[in-house]
């Protein structure tokens, strides 16, 4: 009995170091060692032995079973060590090949990024966001706005009309939110309005919508000066700190004085000369770029919105409106206005 | 307006080259566009010659070999090609190296075998008028060499003028050459209507003519003045040059005189053939309903009660203030002329010149509404030229029909004011000579100042407003004006309000979910709604329209923004996108008062009426193709209902929305069996589905996917920001998996909605996995399966207590003949 106990764990012994594989191992086992193994019978049979030879016969099958086991975990060990190695080795790839495309992120458009450019400057500065609607009234858009009927001034914007209503028109200006926002809250007011607005033109620098920003400021004793460093300020965020703006005297109906503001040009740094000596493309060799209207707000405006406190020998502001696509034509080098509203997925996807 | 400088300088020399001086009026209010040249680019080898022969040319039948003498150098051959040409004629010459307008130089040539050193000119060539039949033909006391230059202005600078329309003074040179002053300080020489014509003969002008006016309030002021013995012929060349220089094509020395005085001072003429007018009676007088009238430029015009007409004693002469017509127009014939300075109302010339689509020199100028006081200017500069360049006499006296002037208007200026609105400070010696230099009468007292307001700034400066612009422009903003910042707000902080910062959250959502924003056109054509298969009364199908299109493409305000979005997708398909995910935040536009009104800032019309319209903002997504490209692994199948549901659901969960609610929906633009409206805790927001096959057919696209919603019930359901933390670790939750069967017509809703009400608040979430329908299961049946998920926030549940919810959701799932499946 002892010399088949050696003769089994010897042959066991041979044929589990000699497995080349976890499957023809884990075979191995069940043979050696599984239920109807014949190691398994002897230990299962040792009560029908002789008493004298049981601790003996026990004994030498329970060392080798153990030693067996042991082995076979050995290898168990190595084979998967090596069975790893090769599986690691075959599925190598080639990482040159592109990589597969995560789900896309799509893009803002450059409109909507200017805005919040814009607004987050001037929330900076301290001011609310206001939003008012596109088809408006005579009242606001004109009238309130120091442009009565009959006024020259109402020809400088040419105006799209609502069909059989006279006095509903679309918006040429976000100005007309100004009264709305000075009608629901007295001063001091200090808004943005950002929004579209629409004119009978188009060409490459005149679209019928395009989009504006208001800016509104009303309180005892703003100045002149006060606009101009506000827009000194908002100049600088947009287009760069070395940048310095100038008021030049102009007429606007609902501002009295009136300006227009130009800003350096941060091409050429306001000489109007490229480092290679040519003419400054972009303000074409003046150093300066006209970025936008601004002006006091004449009394006669804050006069239709007196009763909310706007009385013009106690309170005066500023306000000014400024392209939105003019800023992102600017900033980014896009040449024709249209180009917005094309929505060429091939220039969206140039801007994140 | 343009403005030639040497003119200009006749009035005020500011001692400045023009591109100064073209700085300066920049920088203090006037827009100077640019500086232009008229003729050639320098005045060199530009002379005065004297034909002293000229003779056929033996080659050619229409030249003309000229023996020339151009003083210094002697005679030169130049041959001429000018039927008018012929010897003793004085006429100006360009020599060899002269450059022509454009910039060419002028060389010897050969013509025809005979050697020509130079050029008679013609007044077109160097752009002193448009004439090209023969050439100018000189006075003749200019003697030969003389250089061209000091007969007639060569390389003459213009500066082309935009006028603002505040500023009618500026429509006129000496308006501009008064500004020249005010900004320059240059002397400013005396008004050039200082000085009258003189008058001769017997009677009165008003023996000869008479003007009658109907309606005062339209046409306060007409003057008129006559004279005889008129010849009319062309203007000397000083004035061709002139009205040349300044944009103008040289007539007739009456029509140009009339012109020149325009251009000189703002007050537009108008000259009538008096033997044309029977009786020299002039009416001013509104047209009657359907009258009609012939204008100068040839076409006839039907008119309104509201314009305004000069006529005769039979009919209409002119529409006032705007054009005249052709049966009293000067004529070659004319001796005897009635020169008409009137007065109009500014707004009813403006509306009468947009009514007729006619706008002129003189409209443009009455439309800003000139003061009466300048027709009498006008007059007497023209009547001087009339009498000096037309050989005419003048008939005493000027017949002036005018409503009483307007009161002169003095206002104060309070030199506090001053600083208080510019933030800078002005000298009050500096504010006087500002003021007086514009031609205001200017009182010191004390701090103060009192001005009074001259003839040609009378509508434009009517406040103490007016004035500080006035003095601030010329004290020069870029010169002296401080930059400050004023203290906003008050201890307010500046920020977005809640629903500004979840469009925001909205937008950048939509964004990361692979979608490329679009700004697509506020209006669209009035057949959309067709394409799209909405009719009425759907009130998509009614747009709001645009009185005053550029075209039919802008006709209609859009109603959806799905047209847009499909607009978009197929211009991007048809230029070679394989497949495109886009999206829109913006407005629409619906007749009909808004759901909610309230004051203007909610959009309402004033006197708190309710807009006709509302403009609700939305959002929209289209998908057309995979949402994620294809690449060298394979493809994505094209996003469909229920990849678009995922992103709609997605948007709502990014803005802390509760779960959104589908229900089958028939949009007429939908796929009939693949739509849906959506909705969130009971409010409408639109839908989400595949577009009709036939509407992506008429816009050129294979298939496509979106929805369009409305931002208000949205951001409304909107928690972002206000979440409140709940405990999920300390106590386990128990997970089950259910497997239901029920009728295939049962929706996953209805059985949702079953095992939440089962589950009791055990049951913290239920999600569908899985949807089997096939052979196992009997005809007309679907199996559903969901995960299930129970907790408590205060324990751990016990087997019991699942199992009792368990056996309450089938119990439940029964009622809407469901079935455990085993």
């Amino acid at each position: 009995m002892l010399e088949q106990i050696e003769k089994i764990r010897v042959e066991a012994t041979e044929a589990i170091v000699d497995a080349s594989t976890s499957a023809a191992l884990e075979e191995l086992r069940v043979k050696y060692l599984g239920r109807k193994a014949e190691l398994t019978q002897i230990l299962r049979g040792i009560s029908q032995l002789p008493p004298e030879d049981r601790g003996p016969v026990g004994g030498a099958a329970n060392k080798a079973r153990k030693e067996l086991e042991a082995l076979i975990e050995q290898s168990a060990e190595r084979l998967d060590a090596a069975e790893l190695e090769a599986k690691l080795v075959a599925d190598r790839v080639d990482v040159t090949m592109p990589g597969a495309p995560p789900r896309p992120v799509g893009h803002q458009h450059l409109i909507t990024r200017t805005t919040r450019l814009i607004e987050d400057i001037m929330v900076g500065l301290g001011y609310e966001v206001a939003e008012g609607p596109e088809i408006e009234h005579d009242y606001y858009n004109f009238t309130a706005l120091n442009h009565p009927v009959g006024h020259p001034a109402r020809q400088l914007q040419d105006t799209f009309y609502i069909q059989s209503h006279p006095d509903v028109l679309l918006r040429t200006h976000t100005s007309p939110m100004q009264i709305r926002a000075m009608e629901t809250h007295g001063p001091p007011i200090f808004i943005v309005i950002p929004g579209k607005v629409y004119r009978r033109d188009s060409d490459a620098t005149h679209s019928p919508m395009f989009h504006q920003m208001e800016g509104l400021a009303i309180a005892e004793g703003l100045t002149l000066a006060d606009l101009q460093g506000t827009l000194l300020a908002m100049s600088r965020a947009l287009f760069g700190d070395t940048r310095e703006v100038r008021l030049r005297p102009h007429y606007f109906p609902f501002t009295e004085p009136s300006v227009e503001v130009d800003v350096s040009c941060f091409q050429c740094e306001g000489t109007g000369v490229l480092a290679d000596g040519s003419r400054c493309n972009l303000c074409k060799g003046q150093g300066w770029i006209e970025i936008l209207g601004a002006g006091m707000v004449d009394p006669n405006v804050l006069g239709f919105v007196k009763e909310m406190g706007y009385d013009p020998e106690k309170v005066q502001g500023f306000a000014y409106g400024l392209g939105i696509e003019r800023v992102a034509m600017l900033r980014h080098d896009v040449p024709d206005l249209r180009r917005f509203f094309d929505n060429d997925v091939r220039m969206l996807e140039q801007f994140s | 307006m343009r403005v030639p400088y040497s003119w200009l300088r006749e009035y005020c020399d500011p001692g400045l080259p023009i591109e100064e001086l073209a700085d300066r009026l920049v920088m203090t209010g006037t827009e100077v566009e640019r500086i232009d040249v008229v003729g050639p680019p320098s005045p060199d080898n530009f002379v005065i010659g004297k034909v002293t022969e000229a003779v056929q040319h033996p080659d050619a039948d229409r030249l003309r070999v000229c023996t020339v003498d151009v003083g210094e150098g002697g005679a030169r051959t130049i041959v001429c090609g000018a039927p008018n040409v012929g010897a003793g004629q004085t006429v100006a010459v360009a020599l060899p190296g002269a450059r022509m307008p454009g910039g060419d130089k002028l060389r010897k040539a050969k013509l025809r075998g005979v050697a020509s050193e130079g050029m008679i000119l013609a007044a077109d060539e160097i752009e002193v008028g448009e004439d090209h039949d023969g050439i100018m033909v000189l006075d003749d006391a200019l003697s030969a060499g003389t250089p061209l230059a000091d007969v007639i202005p060569l390389a003459e600078p213009v500066l082309e003028i935009e006028v603002t329309p505040n500023r009618s003074d500026c429509f006129g040179v000496h308006g501009i050459a008064r500004e020249v002053h005010a900004v320059t300080g240059a002397d400013l020489g005396p008004d050039p209507w200082a000085d009258d014509a003189p008058a001769e003969g017997e009677g009165q002008a008003s023996d000869f003519a008479s003007v009658t006016i109907e309606v005062p309030d339209l046409c306060p002021r007409f003057t008129a003045r006559v004279f005889r013995d008129v010849k009319i012929g062309p203007s000397p060349l000083w004035l061709r040059e002139r009205l040349a220089a300044a944009g103008q094509r040289p007539i007739s020395n009456v029509v140009d005189i009339t012109n020149y005085v325009m251009l000189l001072t703002a007050q537009p003429l108008h000259a009538y053939d008096l033997d044309k007018l029977p009786g020299g009676e002039l009416i001013v007088r509104t047209a009657r309903e359907g009258e009609k009238m012939t204008t100068l430029d040839g076409v006839e015009r039907e008119l309104d009660p509201e314009i305004v007409l000069v006529c005769d004693r039979d009919r209409p002469s002119g529409i006032g203030g705007v054009m005249g017509g052709q049966v009293s127009e000067v004529s070659d014939e004319t001796t005897s002329l009635l020169l008409e300075a009137a007065n109009w109302n500014g707004p009813n010339i403006l509306q009468t010149s947009r009514r007729l689509s006619l706008r002129s020199e003189a409209s443009a100028r009455f439309e800003k509404q000139l003061h009466p006081d300048l027709t009498m200017r006008a007059q007497a500069v023209a009547s001087k030229l009339i009498v000096e360049l037309c050989g005419a006499t003048m008939v005493p006296g000027t017949i002036d029909v005018a409503a009483p002037a307007p009161e002169p208007r003095t206002l104060r200026l309070r030199g506090s004011r001053v600083t208080s609105i510019l933030g800078m400070e002005i000298p009050q010696a500096d504010q006087v000579a500002y003021l007086e230099r514009q031609g205001f009468a200017v009182e010191v007292d004390g701090e103060d100042l009192l001005a009074t307001v001259p003839a040609d700034r009378y509508y434009d400066v009517t406040r103490e407003i007016d004035l500080i612009e006035e003095v601030g422009r010329l004290h020069g903003f870029d010169r002296h004006l401080p930059t400050t910042l004023p203290r906003v707000g008050e201890g307010k902080v500046g920020r977005l309000n809640r629903t500004q910062r979840l469009r925001r959250r909205a937008e950048d959502e939509l964004r990361d979910l692979g979608f490329d924003q679009i700004v697509g056109w506020s209006f669209n054509n009035p057949g959309e709604a067709g394409r799209l298969r909405t009719c009425e009364p759907d009130p998509r199908a009614e747009p709001i329209l645009v009185a005053n299109p550029l075209s039919d493409e802008g006709a209609a305000m859009r109603t959806t923004l799905i047209g847009s979005l499909l607009d978009v997708a197929a211009r991007n398909l048809s230029r070679g996108a394989e497949a495109v995910s886009l999206f829109e935040a913006g407005a629409v536009y619906l007749r009909g008062t808004p759901p909610e009104t309230g004051g203007p800032l909610a959009g309402d019309f004033p006197g708190d009426t309710p807009a006709p319209v509302t403009e609700p903002h939305r959002y929209g997504a289209l998908a057309v193709g995979p949402l994620i490209p294809r690449s060298w692994r394979g493809g994505s199948e094209p996003a469909d209902f229920f990849a678009l549901k995922g992103v709609l659901e997605a948007l709502a969960a990014s803005l802390g929305c509760p779960p959104l609610e589908f229900e089958p929906t028939a949009e007429p633009f939908l796929h009939p069996g693949r739509g849906a409206a959506v909705a969130v805790g009971g409010a409408p927001l639109g839908w989400l589905g595949e577009i009709h096959p036939l509407v992506c057919r008429t816009w050129d696209i294979d298939a496509a996917v979106g929805f369009e919603i409305d931002a208000a019930p949205l951001l409304a359901a909107a928690t972002l920001g206000e979440e409140l933390f709940e405990d999920v670790t300390t106590f386990p939750a128990a997970l089950r998996d259910l497997a239901v069967v029920v009728d295939s017509d049962t929706s996953a809703a209805t059985v949702r909605a079953a095992v939440l009400a089962g589950g009791g608040e055990l049951l913290r979430a239920a999600k569908v996995f899985d949807l089997y329908e096939g052979p196992q299961l009997a005809e007309g049946k679907k199996s559903l399966a969901l995960a299930l998920e129970f907790r408590a926030a205060d324990r751990t549940l016990t087997d019991e207590e699942v199992d009792a919810a368990r056996a309450s959701i089938e119990a439940e799932l029964t009622k809407i003949g469901g079935e455990l499946r085993a």
